[in-house]
């Protein structure tokens, strides 16, 4: 075993590093990722070890960073862009959205468009506004894009490795306030599990919270916490918000007969409805009660000083574990 | 606004079909090439005759007529080199010719059997792009391709590529081409940005888009722009010549403002007669791109009476086989809408192409009841 130990930001950075090392098509392409290293540093050092042909220092506009990587991608190349923060994505929308995602389809399967789109989500920063946002229902509700989302260093190493090699589109969700937090030992030999997949995190029968990205670890807390109170709370890390991969949360939620999803992002319309809807049609003998969303309030993101009030917690999460339970 | 309509414009053949002299350019072929270039022209535009036709009886779903464009595509297309790439909106039928892209491929798209399925790479000719300007950026990034291939500006013959991206004058209004024109300019890449300046997107002519000149823009992204005499072929080709050479050679970009016009509506769709005046249709009508060169060969004796029948009966055998091959396209077989859009199909549209044939056959039961 070659264990290393990593923050999440580490982890990327290795990855990417491996990634680049494995196949020398794979290009960067972000704002200031260059001899910056990123606003987050997530690319420190690997304009000056591979160069800047391969981590380009792009123009500040990110519908460019995206064409642009399509027609990359059409000449062979493996683009994995940077868009600096979650709110600047949208200019970049159209590309994704209308190019990015379609292009295999409008092929008849000729074409593929093998890029990564990674994006720094999520708040808890004291960031100002449109630093802290959570779009990825925007990406898994369009057909052709697959989305995942991390929460820990170990996944984050493999996953960003097993999405570079993706033939298909993926856009990547770093919870950003979890990059330079948490650290992990990570052994690099280790087999990884499949990027598609979910993974149950913490066994538990009284009733099954599911998260991803920044809210497993509030998941996690609120099991932890839940001790107490006589709670066995089951956690699953979906890590795949397109495709889901329901097989694992099927199988906790006929064993527990309870679940609530818990992501920032705001609740209208959002992962958490759609979740919440295939458990009910495919568990719905076993619910003891309906799946309940906790998950941001369906405002624009709020100012810093009160985002805490906004994003969900331990609290929250118990709360609507006790509300789940007395039904 | 005197300068919109009377430009400084490259031409090197009248449309009287007189070769006229260019401080700067030259077309370099001789008068087989131009015969040759003639009959690119007569089969693009009976091409577009037959698929507006084909649409009026209802055989394709819409149709983006290039009709007064000819020259425009095909002399920029012709000015190719088979390791360039060129990247189109939805109306570069030419180019496409140019590409060896049957034209079946393009009427499959407009019918709505598919959506473009011609393979890139086998012609370095991308999909029709329906997004206005969003092409530029691909084509933009291909180029940046090309510099990390080595494939610029090393003087080898057949290696050095280019690329060119197509698009219109309403385009040029959109960030995607002019975040293209800073993208290509910063990183000096080999792209060719041809804008077919036809007066009109949709309704709105050009004056909605610029206050000035469109080829002027260039010169704010620091690369050259120059504009052309859109309906001559032989001052498309040699412009499209140069800007390519220049681009791998590794000189970087640079625009070509081709201007020409739309002698057609914007599509089947839609009707000019509401926003234009038939005066300058008909202005416009004398500065047609084919008659210039069918004069041109006539005064110059460069070819008999028989080429002229030739490509005439070789357009009606053209019209007449898109026509039949049209009308024989089957529908696709609906259970095949759920693949292709990744790489192996998810379980996910696996279950619902399942759902999807259960239902059909359900209707099927239920139709024998």
């Amino acid at each position: 075993m070659t264990a290393t130990t990593m923050s999440m930001a580490k982890a990327l950075n290795a990855g990417l590093r491996r990634a680049m090392d494995d196949d020398s098509k794979v290009v960067l392409m972000g704002e200031d990722i260059g001899r910056l290293g990123g606003v987050f540093r997530i690319t420190d050092g690997l304009q000056k070890d591979f160069g800047d042909e391969r981590v380009i220092d792009t123009p500040l506009a990110e519908s460019g960073i995206l064409g642009t990587a399509v027609g990359l991608a059409l000449r062979g190349y493996r683009p994995v862009v940077e868009i600096q923060f979650d709110g600047f994505v949208y200019p970049a929308y159209d590309q994704i959205v209308s190019q990015v995602a379609k292009y295999r389809y409008r092929s008849g399967g000729r074409v593929g468009m093998p890029i990564v789109i990674r994006i720094p989500f999520g708040g808890g920063i004291g960031a100002v506004e449109h630093h802290s946002e959570s779009p990825e229902a925007q990406f898994a509700h369009t057909p052709g894009l697959k989305v995942v989302a991390c929460s820990n260093p170990r996944d984050t190493y493999w996953m960003i490795q097993q999405a570079v090699a993706s033939p298909d589109p993926v856009v990547f969700l770093e919870p950003k306030r979890l990059y330079h937090s948490t650290k992990a030992e990570i052994d690099v030999e280790a087999t990884p599990t499949p990027l598609f997949s979910s993974q149950v995190v913490r066994p538990g029968t009284s009733a099954t919270v599911l998260a991803y990205g920044p809210a497993v670890s509030v998941a996690m807390g609120a099991a932890e916490a839940g001790l107490a109170d006589g709670l066995d709370l089951e956690v699953i890390d979906l890590r795949t918000l397109s495709p889901l991969d329901m097989g694992p949360v099927h199988e906790s939620v006929r064993k527990t007969g309870r679940a609530v999803v818990v992501h920032e992002a705001h609740r209208n319309l959002g992962m958490g409805a759609e979740i919440a809807a295939r458990i009910s049609e495919e568990c719905f003998y076993s619910l003891e009660a309906p799946v309940l969303r906790v998950g941001g309030y369906d405002t624009p993101y709020p100012p810093s000083r009160v985002e805490e009030a906004w994003l969900p917690d331990l609290d929250r999460v118990l709360d609507a574990v006790d509300r789940s339970l007395a039904w | 606004m005197a300068d919109l309509v009377d430009p400084p414009l490259v031409q090197l053949l009248t449309p009287e079909g007189e070769r006229v002299e260019h401080p700067d350019y030259r077309f370099d072929g001789d008068d087989q090439t131009i015969a040759a270039l003639y009959r690119d022209l007569v089969l693009t535009r009976r091409v577009d005759t037959e698929a507006t036709a084909l649409q009026r009886h209802g055989e394709l779903g819409i149709w983006a007529s290039l009709l007064g464009q000819e020259a425009a595509q095909i002399g920029s297309g012709r000015a190719l080199a088979p390791q360039d790439f060129a990247f189109p909106t939805y109306r570069e039928h030419g180019v496409a010719w140019c590409r060896d892209v049957d034209p079946m491929a393009l009427l499959r798209l407009f019918r709505g059997t598919d959506q473009g399925t011609w393979d890139p790479d086998e012609h370095n000719f991308g999909l029709y792009t329906i997004v206005i300007g969003a092409q530029t950026l691909h084509a933009t990034g291909y180029a940046m391709g090309i510099q990390r291939d080595g494939a610029v500006g090393t003087g080898e013959a057949g290696r050095d590529a280019a690329v060119v991206a197509y698009f219109g004058d309403g385009a040029t209004s959109q960030g995607d081409v002019n975040e293209a024109f800073v993208y290509a300019a910063v990183m000096n890449a080999p792209v060719v940005f041809f804008c077919q300046n036809n007066q009109w997107a949709i309704s709105e002519p050009t004056t909605r888009q610029t206050r000035v000149p469109l080829y002027q823009r260039a010169a704010g992204f620091g690369f050259p722009g120059v504009r052309v005499d859109g309906n001559d072929v032989l001052a498309v080709h040699a412009v499209t010549t140069e800007a390519l050479q220049r681009a791998r050679e590794g000189s970087g970009p640079s625009l070509i403002e081709a201007f020409t016009y739309r002698m057609g509506a914007h599509t089947t769709t839609d009707d000019p007669t509401r926003y234009r005046h038939s005066d300058e249709v008909e202005r416009w009508k004398l500065r047609d791109p084919l008659e210039r060169v069918r004069a041109y060969l006539r005064r110059v004796n460069a070819v008999d009476e028989a080429f002229f029948t030739d490509i005439e009966a070789e357009a009606e055998e053209l019209g007449v086989r898109l026509r039949a091959e049209v009308r024989a396209l089957p529908d696709p077989d609906p259970t095949t809408l759920f693949g292709n859009v990744f790489t192996e199909q998810t379980p996910e549209l696996a279950a619902e192409q399942e759902e999807f044939r259960s239902w059909s056959a359900s209707l099927e039961t239920e139709v024998a009841r």
